[in-house]
């Protein structure tokens, strides 16, 4: 097991640099600058100036140049500075947006498996059922809806008709006076309807995913096995059928991992939520390379993670793959 | 999924890009606070303003900010030695007065006594003399250097007395002085980019920096001591809502206090009882102009009566009335309409495609194989307009006037490029026949570096490659006058010259709609906009909303 962890940790490396590699060249041929963005069609702006930018950033030296110096810093976890007018550190702009992310993704990741298992679950044990179709129906509208739509539907009903919720942002402007558990409450309310809405779309991915897995699962000769038994139907489906059933769904937990941080840009600007795709687009409009950069490398790195911390879950969970 | 709808978004991220990228000279000024009125009833103090604006501020230092978020927040921390007032005459701001020396080659300020930086220190010549310095420091990564490289000599001859000293008289130099004055004692020997200032400002303005959420707010606290008295609304919070139909849905919820509506939004969706009791809108004329620009260089363009029959064939007003629901003002030339350099009686263009054709036909372009496509020497007359993604008001003008001058002849098909590349392959390199696109209206009226012949090397502003030696004359001419009624003539002459020969098509000026609602009071339009006094807007005691 140890010697597979080792191997599988060594090969993310070159796969790592090989995905900083492509990154980085993609980006810098994308047409544009920093420097020309800040000041392109601007009048007041010369072509001096620019050349100054550009120096000021280092864009005048040629590429591979440029690439070394930045996979330098990067091999000690120095991220730079962002090439925005604020000159931040790129670390501190990434982590300031990340906890944001995190949590209303998590949140809605967890809405989502709270409702996909049950209505999975219910619509293989009736398949075919009215209540599988209605559940069917449910869900494809869920993925078909267009979020961005469903968010304004809601935030006009319960935001500008009703005035139950906030429409969007996280907090409310007097948030800093209030209690600990005004806070929390705040917080509460201002997610509401974010997580909502995200986990809607999300539903029918993981629903599909959790009935196909058990319709095969309950087709198998063990479960019949169970039945020939007399075994009590709770029994069979929720200890032999759904333990089976649930191992894929470790791989599609472990794949969500990058999603948890990434963000969307979409969601986040339809509900004013100051996230990592946010942060992500305006950098890349902005063409900030050191942003980027690190969002991608962070991003790629916990891809890799989650793709390995899921496979390593499964070789726990399942006994024939840790027998290979 | 989210793809499908991730162009949506991607568009409406661009117009917010554009609008930075192109209207970073308008806020700088509209920003800043206003004068004192005597005659204003009534200030009650109190209350919160909450605006609101697509993007983030990207930083607190003004010079090295290029987008209009930044600037507008900067307004209201800093202040300049001289601004704009209401009728956009410059008046002194950190400055009491000035004289102009030497026949303008000199200029001096006396400043104001007993200004004081947020912080407490006193403010002095010596933090106008350290600014200065930084913009001419090559280090200092700003786009506004120029008219400061300019200056050949500046110093502070005493503790409220600045003075600079130019080459040749630079008529534009006056208003560069209302650049924001940075504090020296916070600064000095200090890498002005990693300057904590750029996120926690300190100023000499109205309002006192608070706190910045990234991406949410930016909090400001009005300013006890500002010099023109104390500001009337005692928070002002800034608030970053990327969607625009998020914010209007926040509008109408009251969450927030002010907006930018769409002409869509200012005709259709806010004509009813309730808006009209809770909201005030207000309409007029922005500092932009929208245009037909051609590549002169192009041999199809090189004939001053095709352009002209261009112009003639595009119904202005049908532009303004379709993608502007009518809010707007048809422009004639490069400057905005009632202001002191405008001309109203240049040669205009009435909407006629008779005379279009007649124009045509003189130049050599008629239909000669009957498609419907005029011709001459067998080429059929046809072209490209580039316009940059994100910009729906672009891409529906290119679509009209592609159906009007197909009326005369012409085929015309339309490209939208994504803005970056838009600039980068197309504009710089020359690589466009025509281009639909926009200027901000500066309020000094100096446009050489667009208009000049010399200016027309790549990445430099004169990108339709416009050449007329009497024009150069006059832009140098013009900058080297201080008195605004000479400059006023040389101005008159040039915006004839513009018209007759129509090197772009000039198309609208488009309205400003913001909306601000109705408990604020003392509100008062003028030539500038309605910022300019901000400090002096007030809510009546038993209207105020958010008492502490």
């Amino acid at each position: 097991m140890l010697h597979y962890l080792f191997k599988r940790i060594m090969a993310m490396i070159p796969m790592l640099i090989g995905i900083t590699m492509i990154s980085f060249a993609i980006i810098h041929i994308a047409p544009g600058s920093p420097a020309d963005l800040l000041i392109q069609m601007n009048p007041k702006a010369s072509p001096d100036a620019k050349a100054r930018l550009r120096a000021y950033y280092g864009l005048d030296k040629p590429l591979p140049v440029q690439y070394y110096y930045w996979l330098k810093r990067i091999a000690v976890l120095d991220f730079g500075f962002s090439f925005s007018p604020d000159g931040r550190k790129v670390a501190d702009k990434i982590f300031e947006r990340m906890p944001v992310t995190v949590t209303l993704n998590v949140l809605s990741l967890l809405l989502i498996m709270a409702v996909a298992l049950p209505l999975g679950i219910l619509s293989s044990m009736y398949q075919h059922s009215f209540l599988d179709k209605c559940s069917t129906v449910f869900v494809f509208l869920g993925f078909a809806w267009p979020s961005f739509w469903l968010a304004l539907l809601l935030m006009m009903l319960f935001g500008v008709k009703l005035g139950w919720l906030p429409i969007s942002g996280l907090t409310s402007l007097n948030h800093d006076t209030l209690s600990l558990l005004g806070m929390a409450a705040d917080y509460a309310r201002h997610l509401l309807l974010p997580v909502l809405v995200s986990a809607f779309g999300g539903l029918a991915g993981m629903s599909r995913y959790v009935r196909s897995s058990m319709l095969e699962v309950i087709r198998q000769d063990y479960i019949i096995t169970a039945r020939a038994k007399g075994l009590e139907e709770r029994s069979i489906i929720y200890r032999h059928a759904l333990r089976n059933a649930l191992l894929p769904i470790i791989t599609l937990l472990g794949l969500s991992v990058p999603g948890l941080i990434g963000g969307s840009v979409i969601f986040e600007t339809i509900f004013s939520i100051p996230g990592m795709g946010q942060l992500f687009w305006a950098s890349a409009m902005s063409r900030d390379y050191p942003l980027i950069m690190g969002m991608l490398v962070i991003g790629s790195g916990l891809t890799l993670m989650g793709n390995l911390i899921a496979d390593l879950s499964y070789a726990l969970a399942d006994p024939r793959i840790r027998v290979k | 999924m989210k793809h499908a709808y991730a162009r949506a978004q991607a568009i409406s991220q661009i117009v917010l890009a554009c609008l930075l990228l192109l209207l970073p000279g308008i806020t700088a000024f509209a920003g800043a606070a206003g004068q004192v009125a005597e005659d204003s009833a009534d200030p009650a103090h109190g209350d919160a303003f909450i605006d609101s604006s697509i993007g983030d501020a990207s930083t607190l230092i003004p010079i090295l900010a290029s987008d209009s978020a930044s600037h507008s927040v900067a307004g209201l921390i800093y202040n300049g030695l001289v601004k704009y007032d209401k009728d956009l005459n410059l008046i002194g701001d950190l400055a009491e007065s000035w004289e102009i020396l030497d026949k303008g080659l000199t200029i001096r300020f006396h400043l104001r006594k007993n200004v004081f930086w947020h912080d407490g220190q006193p403010f002095t010549s010596r933090d106008v003399l350290f600014t200065y310095r930084i913009m001419c420091d090559p280090k200092t990564p700003t786009a506004y250097a120029d008219p400061f490289l300019q200056v050949k000599d500046a110093r502070a001859l005493d503790d409220f007395t600045f003075q600079v000293h130019y080459e040749k008289p630079f008529a534009p130099a006056l208003e560069s002085w209302g650049l924001s004055v940075l504090p020296e004692h916070l600064l000095k020997g200090k890498d002005i980019v990693k300057s904590p200032l750029s996120r926690h400002p300190v100023g000499t303005g109205p309002y006192i920096f608070q706190s910045w959420e990234s991406g949410a707010k930016i909090t400001l606290q009005a300013n006890p001591r500002y010099f023109e008295g104390r500001p009337c609304i005692d928070r002002y919070v800034y608030r970053v809502i990327p969607d625009s139909a998020t914010m209007f849905l926040e509008l109408k919820s009251g969450t927030i206090d002010r907006m930018g509506l769409t002409p869509m939004q200012y005709t259709r969706q806010t004509d009813t009882p309730y808006f009209r009791q809770y909201f005030k809108k207000y309409c007029y004329l922005s500092f932009s102009y929208t245009y037909l620009g051609y590549n002169l260089k192009n041999p199809l363009f090189k004939d001053s009566r095709v352009r002209q029959a261009i112009s003639c064939a595009i119904d202005k007003q049908e532009l303004i009335d379709v993608v502007h629901m009518g809010l707007g003002q048809i422009a004639t030339g490069p400057y905005k309409p009632g202001t002191w350099v405008y001309n109203p009686e240049v040669k205009k263009y009435p909407f006629n495609h008779h005379q279009a054709r007649e124009l045509l036909s003189k130049a050599g372009w008629e239909d000669h194989d009957g498609d419907g496509v005029i011709d001459r020497d067998g080429t059929p007359f046809q072209f490209t307009i580039l316009t940059n993604i994100g910009n729906n008001e672009r891409a529906k003008c290119a679509e009209i006037i592609q159906y009007r001058l197909a009326q005369v002849g012409i085929r015309v098909k339309i490209r939208i490029i994504e803005w970056a590349s838009f600039i980068n392959q197309f504009i710089n390199q020359r690589r466009f026949e025509a281009v639909i696109l926009g200027w901000t209206i500066p309020q000094d009226p100096d446009l050489y570096d667009i208009w000049y012949s010399g200016k027309t090397k790549p990445e430099e502003l004169n990108f339709i490659s416009y050449s007329n030696a009497e024009v150069d004359g006059l832009l140098i001419k013009a900058r080297n006058t201080f008195d605004q009624n000479e400059r006023r003539k040389y101005y008159f002459r040039i915006q004839e010259i513009l018209a007759e020969e129509q090197p772009c098509t000039f198309l609208y000026v488009p309205d400003a709609l913001p909306v601000i609602s109705s408990r604020f009071h003392g509100i008062e339009p003028a030539p500038i906009g309605i910022d300019y006094n901000f400090i002096k807007w007030y809510v009546p005691k038993r209207e105020q909303k958010y008492v502490p």
